[in-house]
Order: structure tokens, then sequence, then C-alpha cells
């Protein structure tokens, strides 16, 4: 039964992490269980509802179906590392500001997936908002809220960046 | 962004300075839970915890032969593999019936299936291990000896003699039966111009919480107390479930809820699994975690809306309704969930249908048997999307039979905003609604005309388009009439302590609780308001039955418009106390003093006169400076349950615009309004957010949600690939109106919101739907979800 067990050595919100896992464990499990980053949630536990997202490498995963061992040599990032950077404060302010969240389970995955979205630059219209979030599953808002707030933010950087390159 | 605009209202019974209530203030709950620093039930860790999963029966109706668990008991990390028989030792099955529902009856239902399963996903055997990845391992090993039994799974044969009956005890399938007549129904039906009929039907659908159902049980052998941390809507409902059916009196147990994933109504029954879960911890003597797992959640959370109707309604050619009447029959679980029964959505129903409208003449019969299938009881609306589809559906339906358009024949029938307080034909009493108002409104908010000119431009292009309308009314802040009079120990009243501290900030312990619609919020506005602190000054506290007031919780739209009661009464009880010590302490009378933006201050000018540190510090620290015999009281608690009214009503009416492709049978919803009453606004935006939810999960029975049961009993889609949900990338942006007629039951005048959009969408969209297929001779659509193959069934494609 051994070799069920793997070592594994990652980046995960920048600190280095090494744990012995075993090779069934999906990425979201470790991380709540074995580094108690249970700020990445599990809604469906196979890959529908998107409550669990974290980054990985930079790109947004599903951490239900990504498997930890998988993640070897990576960098991992989980919403209490990207909070904690100040990275997306103005997208958590216009959530809070807008409502666009009610129970919080789906918020942590909404955020880093409109983040990636946000990062492209750019100000999306609402149609590809609404595609761009249409993997991550809320039951509470209805969605138009979150749309308000992404919408609201990438107006908002769009802006700052007309002024950072007007100066 | 478009946010509430955040100024104050004007209303003058609330007319306190530097009001909040009114305005659209950001929850203060929020920014942990967009860092990951939520606390959900499924992120609590304890010392010694087990996890528990559950062997469930794959069989809708089978007799465990015999279980054989000795594998299971040798796999790596199992610490005990319990049986049904074996935990009725600790834990009495429970009978989910309520004496006001009159005739309902259910069996006795155990924790873990005993001799017998009676649906497909009934626990039949716990395994618990010291990780749940071990426990489900161990499940796989357990070997249980079933003989298949005859599954029930048609509720129109379910009463039938050659039916085999699901609890012989019984006697037959019939959980509860309710008929109502009032007014000349025949007569009524004979002297109508048109009678429309049709057959409706409603599949059953889920609530599909984000977070699953999660409970961890701690039972505390030294203290001989048990900790439960659980994932609901009603604390004190369960810590007395808990103990009634453990043996333990109730204040040995202690429920904690903290964030919730998510509730809907799913969060508020007593569920077998859960029940298991702490009768395992008291077996064990240890703390035991279970979380659902999707596919757990699917057959085990209580499913709703399983209803086939027939129903008619008569109309004169002026437009005049003569008469409704409606047969309904719907299909439940083996068993009756307790404790509120799952006999309220079909009363509901009969209860609701024709709600809006002046028809006196109104017959209903509704009839709940028993299925094999999981088990379905109150989700969101509960009965509201079901009779606002019947009578909205059939009210547009006859507004086509004699060419008027649904707007007028609204305005011909709904009851006048000045016939109020009245009474309904179901026997319902009213308030005060304002429908016409809402008409109005809607209709000028969704250019009305301009739409019905827009239609008509791009049918001529090909482009099938359809306005629909739904009126409804919406039954919230219920009184003990709704569950304590049946003899359910589930309070209708709720409480608020609040409490100065020694800085002048202010705690306020709560009865209801959150789940994410912003009761922490709207009580914290209360609170401010009423007893005169900025709101950041307050801390709300709720969801722990060993330190808040006993109450009912969160439920049928009744957290803002009873706890929010409860909290305006305490913060005002706690200003007079605090204005008691600083007219000690000024040497001036506390009615010459009030208390604004945190400083005791004159009445008469606002001048500050002192801070309330200041009153607390010596209140607490130095009380010999006061006068002798006078003791500062700085903590106040009041409560509050409706007394006038059973239900406050509240009204709405709600309008969908979408697109229907004839050739693929896809619908593309286009903008959805909603115009509800419920009162004072104490937070606009939560109210609109409430609103929006709520339509969206409307939409998704209209559109999309159904569990498919074959005739086996086996649930063919549960799993969230299977089964659809709402997705962002399908739904429309929602525009929220109000009119506002506050209740004079309570003094804030706040009725309950969180309801409203489920009420009214399906209906609304079925009428949509129906007026884009209608010129292409498509037959009426009349059951949901309506799927593409239902559509393109209606127009003879397929």
């Amino acid at each position: 039964m051994t070799e069920r067990f793997c070592d594994l050595a990652l980046t995960v919100n920048g600190e280095a992490v090494r744990e012995r896992v075993d090779a069934r464990k999906t990425l979201v499990d470790f991380l709540r269980e074995d580094l108690g980053l249970t700020g990445s949630h599990v809604g469906c536990e196979h890959g529908v509802c998107g409550a669990c997202t974290v980054r990985l490498d930079g790109a947004i995963v599903r951490g239900c179906l990504t498997l930890a061992v998988q993640c070897d040599g990576a960098s991992v990032e989980t919403i209490e590392g990207v909070a904690d950077s100040g990275a997306i404060a103005d997208l958590q302010q216009a959530f809070q500001a807008r409502n666009a969240l009610q129970c919080g389970f789906c918020t942590p995955g909404m955020l880093l997936t409109a983040q990636a979205l946000l990062a492209r630059g750019g100000v999306p219209s609402r149609e590809q908002i609404r595609e761009h979030l249409s993997g991550n599953y809320c039951r509470c808002t209805g969605y138009h809220a979150i749309v308000d707030a992404v919408e609201a933010v990438a107006q908002a950087r769009a802006g700052s960046n007309k002024t950072k390159a007007a100066t | 962004m478009k946010i509430a605009d955040d100024v104050p209202s004007a209303l003058s019974a609330l007319d306190r300075p530097n009001s909040y209530i009114g305005r659209s203030v950001p929850r203060p709950n929020l920014a942990r839970l967009t860092q990951g620093r939520g606390q959900y039930v499924s992120d609590v860790t304890l010392p010694r915890m087990a996890h528990v999963a559950f062997v469930r029966s794959p069989y809708a109706h089978a007799r465990i032969r015999a279980i054989d668990r000795a594998t299971a008991r040798q796999a790596p990390g199992v610490i005990a593999v319990v049986t049904g028989a074996e935990l009725a030792q600790v834990m009495t099955p429970w009978v989910g019936v309520l004496t006001h529902l009159k005739g309902i009856k259910s069996a006795p239902q155990h924790a873990i299936a005993v001799e017998r399963a009676c649906w497909q996903g009934e626990a039949v055997c716990a395994v618990v291990a010291r990780s749940r990845a071990e426990a489900e391992d161990a499940c796989e090993l357990v070997t249980v000896d079933y003989e298949e039994l005859t599954a029930v799974t048609d509720p129109e044969t379910a009463l039938d003699p050659m039916t085999p009956v699901i609890h012989a005890s019984l006697g037959d399938n019939l959980t509860f039966e309710r008929k109502h007549e009032a007014g000349e129904v025949d007569t009524a039906f004979a002297t109508a111009d048109e009678v429309v009929e049709a057959t409706f039907r409603f599949g059953r659908h889920t609530g599909v919480t984000n977070e699953p159902r999660a409970t961890v049980a701690d039972w505390n052998a030294g203290d001989q107390r048990l900790t439960v941390y659980q994932g609901t809507q009603a604390p004190h409902m369960m810590q007395n479930l808990f103990a009634k059916h453990l043996g333990l009196a109730e204040h040995q147990v202690r429920v904690l809820t903290k964030d919730v994933g998510g509730s809907f109504g799913i969060k508020v029954h007593t569920y077998a699994d859960e029940m298991a879960t702490v009768a395992l911890s008291k077996l064990l003597k240890r703390p035991v975690k279970f979380v659902a797992d999707r596919i757990e959640s699917f057959v085990t959370d209580i499913h709703a809306r399983d209803h086939r109707i027939h129903a008619k309604i008569g109309v004169k050619r002026d437009g005049t309704i003569t008469a409704f009447e409606i047969d309904d029959l719907t299909g439940i679980g083996p068993y009756s969930v307790y404790p509120r029964t799952s006999g309220i959505e079909a009363n509901q129903v009969v209860n609701l249908v024709g709600g809006p409208y002046t028809c006196p003449n109104y017959r209903a019969r509704a009839r709940v048997v028993f299925q094999n299938k999981n088990v379905m009881c109150q989700y969101r609306a509960v009965g509201h999307p079901i009779a606002t589809s019947v009578t909205e559906n059939l009210v547009e339906m006859a507004a086509a039979r004699i060419g008027m358009d649904p707007v007028e024949f609204r305005r011909r029938n709904l009851v006048p905003d000045d016939a109020y307080p009245c009474g309904s034909a179901a026997g319902l009493k009213f308030e005060k609604l304002s429908h016409h108002a809402a008409l109005a409104k809607i209709v000028a908010m969704m250019d009305y005309q301009g739409l019905r000119a827009e239609q008509a431009r791009l049918r001529e292009q090909g482009i099938h388009r359809g306005i629909g309308f739904a009126s409804f009314i919406e039954v919230t802040n219920p009184s003990a009439a709704f569950y304590g009079v049946g003899g359910a120990r589930i309070s209708s009243q709720d409480g608020a302590t609040v409490r100065l501290d020694a800085t002048g900030a202010i705690f306020c312990h709560a009865g209801i609780t959150e789940q994410g619609q912003g009761a922490e919020a709207a009580v914290a506005q209360c609170v401010a308001t009423a007893f005169g602190v900025p709101l950041d000054k307050v801390r709300v506290i709720t969801g722990d039955t060993d330190n808040v007031p006993y109450g009912g919780g969160t439920w049928a739209s009744r957290a803002a418009g009873i706890g929010g009661e409860a909290a305006w009464q305490a913060g005002k009880a706690l200003r007079a106390n605090v204005l008691a010590v600083a007219g000690s302490i000024l040497q001036a009378a506390p009615e010459a003093l009030d208390i604004r933006n945190g400083a005791v201050v004159d009445a008469d000018t606002g001048r500050e006169r002192l801070g309330l540190d200041e009153v607390a510090r010596i209140a607490y620290f130095r009380p010999d400076t006061l006068p002798p015999g006078f003791q500062a009281e700085l903590m106040a608690t009041r409560h509050y349950v409706p007394r006038g009214w059973p239900f406050a009503f509240t009204n709405g009416i709600q309008a969908s615009w979408l697109e229907v492709d004839a050739d693929t049978g896809f619908v593309r919803l286009l903008k959805h309004w909603c115009v509800e009453d419920c009162g004072t606004v104490i937070n606009p935006q939560l109210v609109d957010e409430q609103v929006r939810g709520g339509v969206v999960q409307g939409i998704g029975a209209a559109l999309l949600e159904h569990c498919v049961y074959d005739a086996r009993g086996q649930l063919l889609n549960g799993n969230m690939a299977d089964y659809l949900v709402p997705m962002a990338g399908e739904m429309p942006d929602i525009e929220v109106g109000h009119v506002v007629s506050p209740t004079a039951d309570s003094e804030l005048g706040a009725k309950g919101a969180g309801e409203a959009g489920t009420a009214g969408a399906p209906g609304c969209v079925v009428n949509a739907v129906n007026d884009a297929l209608r010129p292409l001779g498509a037959k009426v659509i009349t059951e949901i979800p309506l799927t593409p193959d239902r559509i393109l069934a209606a127009l003879d494609k397929i």
C-alpha cells in the first residue's frame, strides 16, 4: 500500500510546503484538510460548480478535478493568499458594496474566476462577464449583482489605466 | 455599479436622526467571506473527530434481510459500523404530523432504516472512520442482502386498491387530504361565458445548496452535553429535536450555526442522516462529522413541487373571473418530513390559488400521497410557485380566450387597493396589499406598450418573443398559526438582547439566523437606528442556542419582519435604560435627552452632552458615583410575535421578456422585472437581491430543474452534470421595483421579502413562452420545466 502515498513539494500562497499525500487525494481536499486552507470550498466534487477554484501556476483550475500529486513542483494560490496579497482588494470591495454574495460559499471561486477575466484587461460586456462566470454556480444572488460588481471593477481599472497612461 | 440609493428614508414612524432604515448599507459580515475566512460547518474540525459515511439503499423499496459488516470492520481507519437497529437503541423514531393538518398521517421514521428501506438513498448502515475517504472505502465492503419490493412511484395510482400500501399500519397511501369550497362554484361556472381547463404538471426539484448539508456532533460524556455544529435555519427547533429523540434534557444540547452555505428551506428539516450523526456521537462518545456529498444531496435533501393539478377558470366576456377550481395531487416520499410535515405545500396551494383576485367562488381539493422516492417538504416559497403558476397561467389563457390584453384582464380582476382589510375565497386575511399599484409600476418600468410594439415588429421578421406576467401574494411573518398551533415546538416569536459594552459599542444577540440573506445586517440597522449609534458600533451574534434569545430562526420570510422588530424594540428599550443613567449623571430628565450618532445629546438642540463610552465607564467602573438606589441596566431584551394577523401577506407582480427559437425549442431570457411590496424596506439593496436570487431559483424551476425518476423509483439525474441549475450565462438582468405598504402589526412595518421572487417567476416565464408560441398555433404548455423538447412538442415538431 505504501506506493499509494507520494511525497509532494510545492509552493502554496508563496510558502514552501512538503507533505506526504494519498495519491487519490484531490487538490482541494489537500488544501482544506492537510493545510487548513478552508477558503476553497467543495460543492459538487465533479467539476461543475466551481466553488473549489484555485490557481495552479497562475491559471484557474478546479481543485476537485486536480489531484494533489499533480501539483508537485507547482505554485498554488488560494483565496487566502490572493486576498492577503491585496491583488483583488478592489474586486472584494465591489462584491461587498454591491452585495454580490449572500451565503458566500461560491465567492472565493467566483472572485478568482472573475479576476482571471479582469486580468486580461479591457472592459468586457455583461454578456462576456456572464459567459466567463458560467462555470461558477451561485444559488443565492441570481448573478445580476455579481455581473454588476465585475463590470464596475473592469470600468474602474480601465479608467485608472487611462489616467496612468495620460500622466 | 448599480447600488440602490443609500439615502435615509422618509418614514415618519422610523424617522430617527441618522436612521439606517431604508438605506442600502453593506452587510457587516461580508469582508471575511470574500477573503476565504468564513466558518462553514464543512470547515469545522474538532479533536478526536471521526467521519461518517452511509451505505445507502440502491432500491426504492426493499426488505433488508441481512447486513454483513465483518470485512468493513477490518478496513483501515474504521471505528464503528452501525446498523439501524443498533442506532435505534440510542435514538427514538419520529412521525411527521401536525394536529392542525386534520387527518395527516405518517409512519415512524428511523435515523437509519430498520428492516426496510423505503427510498433509493435511504441510509441502511453507517460507517464511522478516521477520515471520510476511509469511511467511504469501508462502505463498499458492507454487504447488504436486499429483497426488492414493489416501489410505488406513480401518484396517480398510489390510492388504487391494486397498489401496494407502503406502510401497512396506515391502511392506505394517503398522507393528507384537504377540501375547500367557497361561494357558488357550480353556478359561477354555469354562468361563465368561457371555461378554460388545463392540467398542470410541476417537475420535482430540489434546493442544490452550494454547501451540502453538514453536521458535526460532539457528545461530551464528561459534561453530559451535546454540541452540534449544524448548518441549519432553526437552531432552537433542532435543539428540541435532538434532545427529544436522544432522551436528553433540552439544556443538555447546544446547537451552533455559523456560516451556512445556502439553505432556501432545505436546511430547516429533520434529516435521518443528521439525526444518525448526532446519535453516533452519543454512541461513540466523540465528535462525528457528516457532510453530504453531491450525490447524497440529490437523493436525501428534501425535494419539492411534484404536483399534478387539474384546474379550471370561468370567465365572462367582459373579463370578470367567475370561479376557480383545482384538483391537486402531489406525491411526497415514503414519510411526511418531521417536524413541519409534507402536507404544508399542498395546503398552501389550496390557500393561495386565486389569491390576488376578487373572485369569490373557489373549489379545491388537494391530496398528498406516499411514494417510494426521496422525501418532499418545504422549499423556498412553499406552494407559492405552484399556486401562482396555476392561477396566472389560467388567467392569461382566459384573457387570450376572450381576446383581452392580460394587463387589462388583471386590472378588472385584481383586488382593488382600497378594499383592505379583506379576505380571500380561500379564507386568507389580507391587511393591506397593493396589486394595482404594483401592476401600474411594472407596466411603466418595462414600457409594456413599447415591448408589445417591438414584439409585433420582430414577429414579422420571424423572431418569436413573448411577454408574460404573474401577480402573486406571499405568506410572510407567520404567527403561531403556522406551526405552533399544530403542536410543533417551532417558535413563531423571536427575541433580541442588546448590551452596551464598556466602550460604548453595542452587542446584539438575536434568535434569528443568517444564511446569507443579510439578516444580521437588517438586525444591526434596526438596533443602530433605534438606539442611536453608527452601524459599525453594532455587532450581531446569531446561531447559538446557549447564548441567543429563544427564537424560531430564519424561514418563511420571517427574519427581518419578526427578528428586526424584536431588535428594534430592544434597541429602544436599551436607549431608555442608557438615558436613565445619563440623566442621573447629568442631573437631567431622561426625556430631555436622546442618543444620536453614538453620543448622549439634548433632545431639543442635538448638542452633545456625554459620550456613550463615558456612560459605560461610570456605570461599569464607578457606579459608586451614581445616586444611592440607582441601578444602571445596560442590557435589554425584547421579543416580538405578530398578533394582529396570522400572516403578513405581501404581494407583487413579475414580468418576463424572452425569445423562443421555434426550430430548436431553446428559450433565451432577455429581461425580467419584479415589483413587490414587503412593507417597510429596511435595506433596499438586500431586498432587491433577495428578489433577484429568488427569481433565478424560480427560473430554474421553469426551464431547467427536474429530479427525474424512473418507474422503479431510481433518480436518473442525481448529479450537477445531469440536473441543470441556472448559471450566469443563461440568466437575464432583473429589474426590481417596490410599492411600500407597511404592516401596522409592528412598529417597523416590515414584511418578508425572501420568497417573492421564487413565487412568481415560474408562472411568469411559462406565460411568456406561451405568449411567444401562441401565434404559431402551438398547444398551450402547462408543464415545467419547459425543456426544448416540450416546446418542440407543443409546436408539433417532434
